[in-house]
Parts: structure tokens; C-alpha cells; sequence
């Protein structure tokens, strides 16, 4: 039977692990070679690794950053912030990701999903959705631009269509809950998970072990945390550990 | 300059190139293992290596024809028959097998007398994540254990003359088969935590060696 997965991730910024809320006010959470092995250690599933930087220095580090994580990871790793076009993608698979993340370029040039689908396979294909509740209440629409630019798209439709375009799995991020400790929306993921037939990956919003089972009850197939994880209140064995007792198939 | 001969040398592993390429995970999992390994699309390292490796990478006809292109099919196809140290990873494993749903009209290495299926509407594909492996009496290399897929197409029924692991997603199916020194694997045993590094190290012969061995 295939098992939940429990997916760290590690913010990089410039080479540097970094947290905030909102994507704002980031600082230092460690180095992302030694939290990366660390994370293997307590017997997390993958990783994935975001590039945050505003700046195109910062980006730059991301490829030595990937391939320094390679060397120690004996898990999958996902890359993703930043990647606009397929020739980024092969720089990161080059480098040892093993799947990239595309964000902003996925939602203003589509094509860009089928491109690095045909390249390399939908297996290395993540799509990361952005997603925020309408200000009217009214559903679900994607957001870019850490969430500052709203799109109008219908997010539910919208992760219907990257299917189609070849997405392998979708990184389904809530922009109102991501670094509120307030849990997974779990309406979005219901929604989303219910509509299409590859793998989805909740994140944002995540604070206690008890909102990773609420996430998979949801639908989630694997579940993306952050500062749950870094400020050392939960090992990932620990959380593993819950979830087992709690009949949640888990790899131990 | 040191007099002293190294008493045991990493085995080298050719890795057959079969499309564009990600190997890094592949090569940086090798040399955990304690293996050189180097990436090649020449016949001659297919035939001359103690180890070759046929990596998951690619689509099921585009890698046949990349074999046949250079050459390989043939080389290939005789030392996995003869039992030769070769370790098929993924799609390396579909490829042992006739014809597969992903490339209807392309011919695969034939060794194994089966058709590559694309797993169950039933459930989500691609099959993303740790699942059991389930070994059969008798295998030397495969043990129990999680490994980690990455797969949308399958070998359904174990074939005859090998020893074969199945996993269950939608519907049982092939998860590793080895026969002699022949090692395939429809999982990613480098990206399968110590599990995967220990299976890595039975197939290339240096999990003889401790750690405070001088080798």
C-alpha cells in the first residue's frame, strides 16, 4: 500500500534557510545542507527546496545550493522559485533535483508545463498552485506574485487544465493560511483533489500533527510543512509517529 | 609518492545514456555506494564493464531507439541474459519486456515475454511515493522493505525464470526481479533512503565492506 508522504521544506534565500510569515519578514532558520540531512535522518519522505530570493544574486546560489543537497540526499528532492523556462528546469535536474516546481511561469505561459513534461518526463512536472480564497467569498481563484498579484483564474479549474497541460503532481499552497498555525484549508483541498486524478501536495497553514491527518482525510496524498519542522516543537518521526497511532499508513 | 597499492579500487559502473538526461540523483547515489560510475552511450563499455547501469529516464520507444541507435540493444540484451552484473532502474525495467502502452508499435529488449501496462484508472498516477516491496523465497539481492516510485506504467505478472517483488497500487505489480547478477528495479533505489543504498550495495558487491574496513 503506498504510504502518506511528509514533505519538509526548506525556504533558501542566497544559500540560507530562511522562514517568515507570508513570505514576509524572513530570517535565518540554518543551512540547508545539514537540515536537508537531518531532515533524511528523522525519516522524511522528500524534500523540497524554494527559492525565495527577490534578487537574481540570490538565485544564482540555487543551482550550488541543489547540488551540495544532492551529494548527502538519498530522497527525492523538489526544486522550485524561479523557474520560468525549460532550460531552468534542466539546470536544476542537472544540479540533482529530481522534480521542479513551476509557480508564476505555469500561470502566464502555460505551455511552459507541457514543454518540461515532453523534456524530461511528467515525474520531474510539479506545478505549485497559489491559491486564495476570492475576497467575495465566492470560490477560489490563483495568486502570484507571493500572493500580492490575484489572477481571477478559478483555481479548481485552473488545476483541472495543468493536468491536462501534464502536470505530474500540483503543490497546492493556501496563500490565506501559509505561516497562520491555523491548519490546511481543507475545502480547497477537498475541491481540488476530488476533480482531478494525479497526486496533490497540501501546504500552508500547518502547526500540529493533527492538521497533517485532517489534510489527508481531505484528500492530500502528501503533506508540505515548514515551521512545524524548524522551530524543533515536532521531529518528523515524532509526527510520523502520531499519524501511525492514529491508522494513517505512514512509512516508519 | 606513496608506495602503498590501494587494496580495493571502487568498481566502475557505466551508465547508459537512453535520453535527456537526469542522472545526477542516479550518480550521486552510485558513489554513496561506493562505486565510480561514469555515463556512456558506447557499446564497447556495455559489453567490456564488470557493472553496467540502464537508468529510468525517457519514454519507452525514444530509449529503444537511443539504444539502437548506438548500438546497445544487442550487447545489452547478451549479458542480461547471461546473468551479468546489470542493474535496469524504472523504465530500465519496462524495458526488458516486448512492447509497452506507452509506445504502442515499439519493440523493447524482448528478454521478458510481457506487455508494459499503464497502471489503473482507479487510482492516482503517477504512482508518487513509498510503497512495500514485497520480495519472493529465495532472493539474494531484494529484501523487504519501502521504496520510493515514481512510476505511471507496470510489468503486472512476474515473469518465469526470475525472482520477482511485487508492490500493490490499483493492482499488484513488479516492483524488482533479479536472476544471477541481474538486478531490476521499477522503484528508484537511490533516491530510497538507506533501504535503497544498502540494495545498491548487495548488487555491486561492496557491502562486504565495514566501516572501519581499510579498503
Amino acid at each position: 500500500m503506498l504510504t502518506r508522504r511528509i514533505i519538509p521544506c526548506l525556504d533558501c534565500n542566497a544559500g540560507r534557510v530562511v522562514k517568515g510569515v507570508k513570505f514576509q519578514g524572513l530570517r535565518d532558520a540554518g543551512d540547508p545542507e545539514e537540515l536537508s540531512a537531518s531532515y533524511e535522518e528523522q525519516g522524511a519522505d522528500e524534500l523540497v527546496l524554494l527559492d525565495v530570493s527577490a534578487t537574481p544574486e540570490g538565485r544564482g546560489t540555487q543551482v550550488e545550493t541543489v547540488r551540495k543537497v544532492r551529494a548527502r540526499l538519498s530522497i527525492p528532492l523538489t526544486v522550485g522559485g524561479g523557474v520560468r523556462s525549460a532550460a531552468n528546469a534542466q539546470a536544476l535536474l542537472e544540479a540533482g533535483a529530481d522534480k521542479v516546481g513551476i509557480n508564476t511561469a505555469a500561470v502566464e505561459k502555460p505551455e511552459i508545463i507541457r514543454e518540461i513534461n515532453h523534456s524530461f518526463g511528467a515525474q520531474c512536472t510539479v506545478v505549485a498552485l497559489d491559491v486564495a480564497r476570492r475576497l467575495d467569498k465566492t470560490g477560489f481563484e490563483v495568486v502570484t506574485h507571493s500572493g500580492k498579484n490575484r489572477t481571477g483564474k478559478d483555481a479548481i479549474e485552473w488545476a483541472q487544465r495543468v493536468v491536462d497541460f501534464g502536470a505530474g503532481e500540483i503543490l497546492l499552497t493556501s496563500w490565506d493560511r501559509d505561516g497562520t498555525r491555523s491548519g490546511y484549508d481543507l475545502e480547497l483541498l477537498h475541491e481540488v483533489s476530488s476533480r482531478i486524478s494525479i497526486p496533490v501536495i497540501a501546504s500552508g497553514g500547518a502547526a500540529h500533527p493533527r492538521h497533517l491527518i485532517e489534510a489527508f482525510m481531505a484528500g492530500a496524498d502528501a503533506v508540505l510543512a515548514a515551521s512545524i519542522f524548524h522551530d524543533g516543537e515536532y521531529t518528523v518521526e515524532a509526527v510520523k509517529s502520531f499519524l501511525a497511532k492514529q491508522g494513517i499508513a505512514v512509512r516508519i | 609518492m606513496s608506495l602503498q597499492q590501494p587494496t580495493n579500487t571502487p568498481p566502475r559502473v557505466a551508465i547508459v545514456r537512453t535520453g535527456l538526461a537526469n542522472l545526477a540523483s542516479v550518480l550521486a547515489g552510485l558513489r554513496r555506494a561506493g562505486a565510480d560510475p561514469y555515463v556512456t552511450e558506447s557499446a564497447a563499455d556495455v559489453e567490456r564493464e564488470d557493472h553496467v547501469m540502464l537508468p529510468g529516464v525517457g519514454a519507452f520507444g525514444p530509449a529503444m531507439e537511443m539504444l539502437d541507435k548506438h548500438a546497445i540493444t544487442a550487447p545489452l540484451k547478451a549479458r542480461i541474459e547471461a546473468g551479468r552484473s546489470t542493474l535496469c532502474i524504472c523504465l530500465g525495467q519496462q524495458l526488458l519486456a516486448r512492447t509497452s502502452d506507452e509506445s504502442p508499435g515499439a519493440t523493447g529488449l524482448s528478454i521478458v515475454d510481457r506487455h508494459v501496462q499503464r497502471l489503473p484508472a482507479s487510482v492516482r498516477v503517477p504512482h508518487f511515493g513509498w510503497n512495500l516491496v514485497e520480495p519472493p523465497p529465495g532472493a539474494r539481492l531484494i529484501t523487504k522493505g519501502h521504496a520510493y516510485f515514481a512510476n505511471s506504467f507496470c510489468i503486472a505478472e512476474p515473469p518465469e525464470g526470475w525472482h520477482a517483488a511485487t508492490t500493490q497500487h490499483g493492482i499488484r505489480f513488479v516492483a524488482a526481479m533479479e536472476r544471477g547478477n541481474v538486478l531490476t528495479c521499477q522503484f528508484h533505489p537511490e533516491l530510497s533512503g538507506k533501504w535503497g543504498l544498502a540494495l545498491l550495495k548487495r548488487w555491486l558487491g561492496t557491502d562486504q565492506c565495514e566501516d572501519d574496513c581499510e579498503c
